[in-house]
């Protein structure tokens, strides 16, 4: 059984009915012990990494994500998810979870007309393979909403990018960990055949 | 480079589409949820649902049509009108809105912005403005009136000043809708959607007036919005949403071309 991870960190059936929706059946806990069993992980969320932090250490979802993360389970991070799986996010100047070795970092936009958050649709581009990434083509677009944008040490972690004034990381990924900065359940088709992809991975990055 | 996205809205009245949308499709008539679904697969960017119910009992039809729309589109999805309440928008977002749209009644009561965005993250929580061109005036200086209760009421505020305090109190987005504008299908107001996005740093939808591509293409470019917002030029089936969108493209405007 798939789990989706709560930790207060927003709605979290739009990601349960896209699951639904590809096939991956997924319940949605905090339990460190369901999570800990769970044969796949979606670790989703919006918010602060602050309090998502404050909230994932108290439950002890930390020490059970690490737990599968050690173990293989496959696990895909959407948006504040993968922030908070790397190292340290500028936000609160938080350090978090990292299984990712890097840090995350706030836009900072010269050109006035460009928002904050970056909302919408925007391209991606496939720097490098990955299982997740099959089918997917440069140019197609995803959508996404945050102000702060993952920015892993390793280039080689580094599976897709987008620009926004700037080029910054959209997806990264390390052994069985996979995250996306945009929201695969907002993304239309595209966005459901990752989430189809995820429910068939293995966990592991061919080469 | 980030797309400007095409909106499209939907009137919904005892879970039904207002009877002022009258489909070609006869078997299609009234089913809020057919036309969801439709619009997606069409490649629509946005959706929003706009309640126009008015008894308690409506609500609950509502809430059962937003969740059935939640299952079967996979676009941001955002619903408007009647919400008084941080409960009435949590309500909403347990049944599959991504996004609510406050109006009216934050017009009366601002802490509403502020008090949803903490419950549900700015990003979250719309601001639609119905505003009307008037005279400039002290009172005014804009020349843009915030009206209320679908334009019967005016309430003496600036549009801008409004729009700028919205920002301020945790508004993640702006819907700037034109009275004058809406239901003539002549194009936005060009002036008023640019004087606003002038003025904020979020996320600004123009809606009223929609006829044309053409109008969308102004209304992105000259009127610095973000999106469109359209309804009557969809519904009316005088073109398609994948028409809007490669018309838009052809007219160079940057927008979601794969779907």
């Amino acid at each position: 059984m798939a789990v989706i991870v709560d930790y207060d960190a927003g709605n979290l059936r739009s990601v349960q009915r896209a699951c639904t929706e590809v096939g991956l059946a997924a319940t949605i806990s905090d339990d460190p012990e369901a999570i800990r069993h769970a044969d796949r992980i979606i670790f989703p969320g919006v918010g602060a990494a602050g309090s998502a932090m404050q909230s994932i250490r108290k439950s002890g979802v930390d020490v059970a994500l690490e737990h599968a993360f050690r173990s293989g389970v496959p696990i895909l991070g959407i948006c504040l998810g993968l922030q908070i799986s790397l190292e340290f996010s500028e936000e609160n100047d938080q350090t978090t979870l990292g299984f990712l070795p890097g840090k995350v970092c706030r836009f900072q936009l010269r050109n006035r007309d460009l928002k904050i958050p970056h909302m919408g649709w925007n391209e991606i581009e496939v720097q490098r393979r990955h299982p997740l990434l099959e089918g997917i083509n440069d140019g197609d677009e995803f959508y996404f909403v945050h102000s702060f944008f993952p920015e892993p040490e390793n280039p080689t972690t580094i599976f897709a990018s987008a620009q926004y004034e700037r080029e910054f990381c959209c997806a990264a990924g390390l052994d069985n960990f996979f995250g996306t900065q945009f929201h695969p359940e907002k993304s239309g088709r595209v966005g459901l055949g990752l989430l189809d992809r995820f429910r068939n991975w293995d966990g592991r990055i061919a080469e | 480079m980030l797309s400007k996205r095409v909106i499209a809205c939907l009137d919904v009245r005892d879970g039904k589409l207002a009877k002022s949308i009258r489909f070609v499709d006869t078997k299609d008539i009234g089913d809020p949820i057919v036309k969801a679904r439709e619009y997606y697969l069409d490649g629509l960017d946005e959706l929003v649902f706009y309640d126009i119910t008015a008894s308690s009992e409506a609500r609950n039809i509502m809430l059962n049509v937003v969740e059935s729309v939640a299952e079967q589109i996979f676009i941001p999805f955002s619903v408007g009108g009647g919400i008084r309440s941080v409960r009435d928008a949590t309500d909403l977002r347990m049944a599959g809105a991504e996004k609510i749209n406050v109006n009216s009644a934050a017009v009366l009561r601002p802490e509403l912005i502020s008090e949803c965005a903490a419950a549900i993250g700015s990003q979250n929580v719309v601001l639609s403005m119905d505003v009307r061109r008037v005279g400039k005036t002290a009172e005014v200086p804009s020349g843009y009136e915030i009206v209320i209760n679908g334009g019967r009421r005016s309430m003496g505020m600036d549009a801008l000043a409004w729009a700028k305090q919205g920002e301020t109190l945790g508004a993640g987005e702006l819907v700037v809708n034109s009275i004058d504008a809406d239901g003539t299908r002549d194009g936005y107001e060009i002036a008023l959607t640019r004087s606003v996005a002038e003025r904020v740093r979020i996320p600004v939808i123009a809606s009223g007036g929609a006829g044309t591509p053409g109008h969308l293409r102004d209304v992105l470019t000259t009127g610095k919005a973000d999106a469109a917002l359209i309804a009557s030029m969809v519904h009316y089936g005088e073109y398609t949403v994948s028409e809007v969108k490669t018309s838009l493209h052809e007219l160079g405007v940057k927008v979601r071309m794969s779907w």
